[in-house]
């Protein structure tokens, strides 16, 4: 027998007299959220997302409001009842700040995951957006995996980005022979114009205000270097 | 099959598109073609991701001409989004340029007037194929297929130059695609049901990182 999930969680984030409060935090399901060290963390209630499963999260942060997301562990997208899914919705209010850093997601075989961010940004907020996908536990190959990144700034499209695994997909100009691939959006006022390119790894300065930092890499630790390096070239830290 | 639009898909086409290797060039450089298989893997790859995107863009362009429509500010912007390489979007724009000069010249109409004014740095290339498309009486499906066939044939040509590979053995490979390339094209065409902001957005992102390390290669055949 399979269990399927269909869960919606929301965590809302408001700001009054420079203070930042959460007026909202429910969990749902195996979205349970925990707020602990200056963030709110994902703390995986059941095993998965396993196929099947239908997960939201939403996120408001208000006018001048500071949000940090944070997981307490990889999440293991496995196979199951068909497709498993996981939405995540985000809405950042003027001078708002998201910082959206869970841990890296493992497409494990024969799994046929969906992962979906909607991000809206008012004109002067800040996102920090990073997102790690590993190909397959431990000498495995990787089932399906889609995410698509969706973000506007002002309603005006900042980035559209979608990342397919699939075997058809893989090859020298997609993805090689990387174990994990990943990446950091950096958006909002102020950021670095400078591209910079290395083995694995390109910060390239969006045509709106943002920087996208992508990488692959042969594992999971490879890859948190190279998105390391990136984020240290924008923001200027040695 | 109109001969407007063979002429227009074209690779002897004065609109410059020999200077470009379709990311070919990077990835000879980072070592990751040698060979006709691997040219041939590169390819796929690149039809179904930024082949893909570029088709959709361009069916959308021809779709948006034949309902006279002008907000090519808009569709430019989607297009930017979907490239977040700047030096794609810099060789993007150049080839639109390019393009533009020779449609406006060829198949004047309307859109592509307007498209001449949407950035200093010229539109985005797709767009302005599907443009003219629609100028020389074609439709968003065949703006599509154009476009599609663009993305590998480029790239094929290229890897004959730069590495010397046998031409029949190429051209065995690139008829291997042509399959993928018709369903890339009805895929792409598909996408004018829907709105633009949900156009295909697939990234490759070995692609993006060897166009900014071309960028900063000391010698190079191709502008990218």
């Amino acid at each position: 027998m399979t269990r399927s999930y269909t869960a919606r969680a929301a965590v809302t984030a408001t700001c009054a007299d420079g203070v930042t409060r959460l007026t909202r935090l429910r969990s749902d399901g195996p979205l349970a959220l925990r707020e602990a060290a200056g963030a709110v963390h994902l703390v995986g209630a059941a095993a998965g997302p396993l196929g099947g499963d239908d997960l939201e999260l939403e996120l408001r942060v208000g006018p001048g409001a500071r949000l940090a997301v944070r997981s307490a562990a990889t999440a293991v997208a496995l196979p199951g009842d068909g497709a498993s899914r996981m939405t995540v919705r985000a809405e950042v209010g003027a001078g708002g700040r998201l910082d959206f850093a869970p841990e890296p997601t493992v497409a494990a075989r024969g799994c046929d995951h969906r992962a979906a961010a909607e991000i809206a940004l008012a004109g002067d907020a800040t996102l920090r957006w990073r997102e790690e996908l590993v190909l397959g536990r431990h000498r495995e190959p990787p089932g399906r995996h889609t995410g698509r990144f969706d973000v506007t700034v002002d309603g005006v499209a900042l980035l559209r980005h979608e990342l397919r695994i699939a075997d058809r997909y893989a090859g020298p100009a997609v993805l090689g022979d990387a174990g994990a691939a990943g990446s950091v959006l950096l958006a909002g006022p102020g950021l670095g114009r400078e591209p910079y390119a290395a083995a694995g790894l390109a910060v390239l300065p969006l045509a709106g205000p943002g920087v996208l930092i992508t990488a692959v890499a042969a594992d999971s630790a490879g890859l948190r270097r190279l998105l390391d390096e990136g984020e240290d070239f924008v923001t200027g830290m040695p | 099959m109109r001969a407007s639009l063979l002429l227009l898909a074209d690779s002897r086409l004065p609109a410059g598109g020999h200077a470009h290797s379709g990311g070919v060039e990077p990835a000879v450089s980072a070592g990751v073609i040698g060979d006709v298989p691997a040219l041939a893997d590169f390819l796929r790859g690149r039809l179904a991701t930024s082949g893909l995107v570029a088709a959709a863009l361009a069916a959308a362009a021809c779709a948006h001409a034949l309902e006279g429509g002008d907000a090519w500010a808009l569709l430019d912007a989607e297009a930017d989004a979907r490239t977040p390489s700047p030096a794609q979007r810099k060789a993007a724009r150049a080839q639109g340029r390019s393009l533009l000069r020779v449609a406006r010249t060829t198949w004047p109409a309307r859109a592509l007037e307007a498209l001449a004014v949407v950035s200093p740095d010229g539109p985005h290339h797709p767009l302005v194929l599907g443009a003219a498309t629609a100028s020389l009486g074609g439709t968003p499906h065949e703006a599509a297929a154009v476009t599609a066939y663009n993305a590998v044939t480029g790239g094929a040509s290229a890897g004959v130059r730069l590495l010397g590979l046998d031409p029949l053995e190429v051209n065995r490979a690139l008829a291997a695609l042509a399959e993928d390339v018709d369903a890339v094209a009805a895929k792409a065409a598909a996408c004018t049901d829907g709105p633009w902001t949900a156009l295909p957005a697939a990234s490759a992102p070995l692609l993006d990182i060897y166009a900014e390390l071309h960028l900063r290669a000391d010698l190079r055949l191709f502008e990218s």
